[in-house]
């Protein structure tokens, strides 16, 4: 079945196919499509969509509903990701399931309302004070804005931490005629329920890199959720074991599951020399890059990465071995060329990273990423 | 779940944690005995109960009880109250908060009271910040001495009541944390379906009263010096929010979310090759719209189709530019460097694309108003609508462009066009866009 529609209405639909139902987000170009999708369908399932009087409400809403064992989503762009900033340090503090879309423009701070970029990449990944991991995820097509809003959502219930959706203008506001019967509904999976007839502790785990059990707010524990350094039972704590426990579990729960974190297409030509990395609205450009280069006889491989963070360091360095030429075409100055290029000199034969890029406001062509390709 | 019976509940004060963190003689310890004295009163059930913290020593105040927790960003306590209480409207929402709480989350305290949602709200009102070492706050009397105003205060305070009171906020009451009615008045304040504010007045001893030789006497007497009036001071029943909000979705509970919107194929297209076209133009000038009928008439002919906008920040003035690129395949990249087709219908869209105008050939063509025909400089062949045949369609150029290039470059059916138009567009719009396409038989 054909339709034409935008990645807003593509990831709308995977928020609610995940079972999203309550969404809280403030007006901003170009995240508003999504917002007024949400509080348009909410209601339908039982659901609330409310406007905030500001970003950082409506991240705090979304934290609240998220307590009470609401599937939340929110969604903004570059200078709304500022102010949920220090609401994102609380939602991995206080272990919060919660999805956010980031559609992101041109920075920094108003930057250009209307114009595509992907200049939010490193931001994302150190959006909170205190250097913990983040899980960011990030759509090439309609089909992925569907899925990957999903696996966002079963992310944060499986690991009980915010994860972002990191899309852009082109991606969120381009219409296009997808086969929808190609969009892919996955096993929803949500946050494990502390039994009701069992003795309740709101932080308890028995390794570091477990995920506590979830008692909702109203339901049959009373429950305590804190954005304060705190131990097993919620309670603040200044005392060095408890600290290090919490904040080693904070990372720990993330990074000991590093392959359920992992995101990415490989499109392997044999005995191709270059390799093309890209996410995003540039991914597309990339594919059509290599499809033109083969037709002219040249050997390419392409990478689209789904989950920018934690970075997907095997399937990466797989990719890397054995090519001469990387090339990581991106809507910003080279900012996720620095994590290949982290990962390339760690290879026995390290490939040359070759960089396209582009802050003009203009997409990246497939012509200038197919003159690299040798 | 199994029906406990929590009306014989003595105490919802924590007894593991009964000595509370506070300094001799701060009035935190008395408000959170009125707290739970209120709580003793009501028989809440714990577990239909939240106690929502923010920042500073009041901040802790949550772990000293046996209801649940939540304790959050400085400011924002209102915030996860409200989500909360939106999405659970059978809670009890309580919040504690301190006079820094409400200067820092100022916007949250007035939208909460203009929504009247229905949480209550403790202000732990010390009139300096206890915690950082004594700093003037928003409460801080005019001329009170704290770390950050020594010679006085020479901000005025803000009248925490009347802000919420003016705002809509169901109940407001305002007194001190030795008033022996409190406990009441902080149950009347839970009862209170709506939004529910106590602005409780305390001392802080480790701060404002040595700095001001401050007593439980002088509270009541900066409060009058301040012309701020003592005890309830509004209750009204205005209807509450999460529950009105819940009331008015109740029709639309179960209806199919984001149902496809298919579109069916009817018609065949002889076209080969990728087909880009660029319609320029101006806002309001239904260049949106006439590239979403072009894209969908192409999938009405069983084509692939992108569609992309781009236009300034103002929305009812400014260029309009759609790209619109149609193919036998699925399209990846949805921009165009080298448009097949071009339409030039304004000034406005004009100054959008030189580069285009710089990258087309002989191959390819340029539909031009005749005014800004002069301008255009190309190697594209030049197509110059003659609108001196068709004046009553003027403001539907755009469509007639469009027309124009289904027909001639033989795209896919004009019929498809015009179902495009009449299945996607409000009828009278669309009634007087078909007319645009017959009239473009006659400008081209």
């Amino acid at each position: 079945m054909r339709e034409f529609m935008d990645g807003a209405e593509a990831i709308v639909r995977g928020a609610f196919a995940a079972g999203c139902n309550f969404f809280a987000g403030y007006p901003i170009t170009p995240a508003t499509p999504i917002l007024l999708r949400m509080l348009r369908e909410l209601p339908k399932v039982n659901g609330v969509g409310i406007q905030g009087e500001d970003e950082i409400a409506s991240i705090g809403m979304c934290i609240g509903a998220a307590m009470t064992g609401a599937k939340v989503l929110t969604a903004t762009s570059g200078p709304g990701m500022s102010l949920y900033s220090e609401n994102i340090g609380l939602a991995i503090m206080g272990e919060v399931p919660l999805v956010i879309v980031d559609v992101m423009r041109q920075g920094p701070a108003t930057g250009g309302a209307t114009t595509a970029a992907q200049g939010d990449i490193q931001f994302l990944r150190w959006i909170t004070s205190g250097g913990f991991p983040m899980i960011v995820l990030c759509p090439s097509s309609l089909a992925d804005c569907f899925k990957l809003t999903q696996v966002a959502f079963n992310l944060a219930e499986r690991f009980r931490a915010p994860v972002i959706l990191a899309t852009d203008k082109e991606m969120v506001g381009a219409q296009q005629s997808v086969d929808t019967d190609t969009f892919e509904k996955i096993e929803i999976v949500n946050r494990t329920l502390a039994p009701a007839d069992a003795e309740f502790v709101p932080y308890q785990i028995k390794k570091l890199a477990d995920t506590p059990a979830f008692a909702p707010i109203g339901g049959p524990h009373l429950t305590r959720f804190t954005t304060s350094m705190h131990d097993e039972r919620g309670l603040l704590t200044k005392k060095p074991s408890n600290v290090n426990k919490t904040s080693r579990h904070l990372a720990q729960k993330l990074e000991a599951h590093l392959a359920e974190l992992e995101f990415a297409q490989l499109d392997a030509q044999p005995g191709a020399q270059t390799l093309i990395v890209a996410y995003g609205v540039t991914a597309r450009a990339m594919i059509e890059a290599a499809r033109n280069a083969r037709a002219a006889g040249k050997r390419v491989s392409t990478l689209v990465v789904q989950a920018l963070f934690p970075v997907p360091e095997k399937i990466l360095c797989a990719a890397l071995t054995g090519v001469a030429r990387v090339i990581v075409p991106e809507l910003n100055l080279g900012q996720y060329r620095l994590d290949v290029e982290r990962l390339a000199l760690a290879l026995d034969v390290r490939p040359e990273v070759l960089g396209v890029n582009r802050v003009d406001g203009e997409l990246i062509a497939p012509a200038e990423i197919e003159e690299l390709i040798k | 779940m199994e029906t406990i019976a929590w009306n014989t509940v003595t105490t919802y004060r924590n007894l593991e944690r009964a000595r509370l963190p506070f300094c001799p003689g701060c009035s935190h310890a008395l408000v959170l005995d009125h707290l739970n004295a209120a709580l003793v009163k009501l028989q809440l059930d714990p577990r239909k109960t939240v106690i929502v913290t923010d920042i500073g020593c009041v901040g802790m105040s949550d772990q000293f009880f046996d209801v649940n927790a939540f304790h959050g960003l400085h400011g924002r306590a209102i915030t996860y109250a409200s989500g909360i209480k939106l999405a659970n409207p059978d809670l009890n929402v309580i919040v504690l908060i301190g006079d820094g709480g409400i200067g820092i989350g100022g916007a949250h305290l007035l939208n909460a009271a203009r929504r009247n949602i229905g949480v209550t709200v403790l202000v732990f009102n010390n009139l300096n910040f206890g915690m950082t070492g004594g700093e003037h706050s928003v409460t801080t009397p005019h001329g009170g001495k704290t770390s950050t105003t020594r010679a006085g205060n020479l901000e005025r305070p803000l009248d925490v009541c009347a802000t919420v009171a003016v705002n809509g906020a169901a109940f407001v009451f305002r007194g001190t944390a030795f008033d022996k009615d409190l406990p009441d008045r902080i149950a009347e304040a839970i009862q209170t379906p709506g939004f529910a504010l106590l602005d409780i007045w305390e001392l802080c001893t480790a701060y404002y009263v040595p700095n001001n030789l401050f007593s439980r006497g002088a509270l009541l007497e900066t409060m009058q010096n301040l012309g701020l009036p003592a005890g309830i001071l509004q209750k009204t029943d205005t209807l509450e929010l999460a529950h009105t909000y819940r009331a008015q979705c109740a029709s639309q509970v179960g209806e199919p979310t984001t149902p496809p919107d298919p579109i069916a194929v009817k018609f065949a297209s002889a076209l080969t090759q990728p087909t880009r076209i660029i319609l320029a133009g101006a806002a309001g000038g239904k260049v949106k719209s006439t590239a979403s009928a072009l894209a969908i008439g192409a999938m009405m002919s069983e084509l692939w189709a992108t569609q992309r906008d781009d236009y300034p920040v103002s929305v009812m003035s400014g260029y309009s530019v759609s790209e619109v690129i149609l193919s036998r395949a699925e399209i990846f990249y949805t921009g165009i460097e080298k448009p097949d087709f071009l339409a030039v219908l304004t000034p406005e869209g004009l100054s959008q694309v030189p580069r285009p105008l710089r990258a087309m050939d002989e191959t390819q063509t340029v539909y031009v108003v005749p005014e800004l025909a002069e301008l255009i400089e190309t190697r594209a062949r030049k197509v110059v609508l003659n609108l001196a045949r068709a004046p009553a369609n003027k403001k539907s150029l755009a469509v007639m462009a469009a027309a124009a290039m289904v027909r001639h470059a033989n795209l896919y059916p004009l019929a498809a066009f015009r179902e495009a138009i009449s299945a996607g567009q409000r009828a009278d719009i669309a009634q007087e866009n078909l007319q645009a396409v017959d009239a473009s038989l006659l400008i081209v």
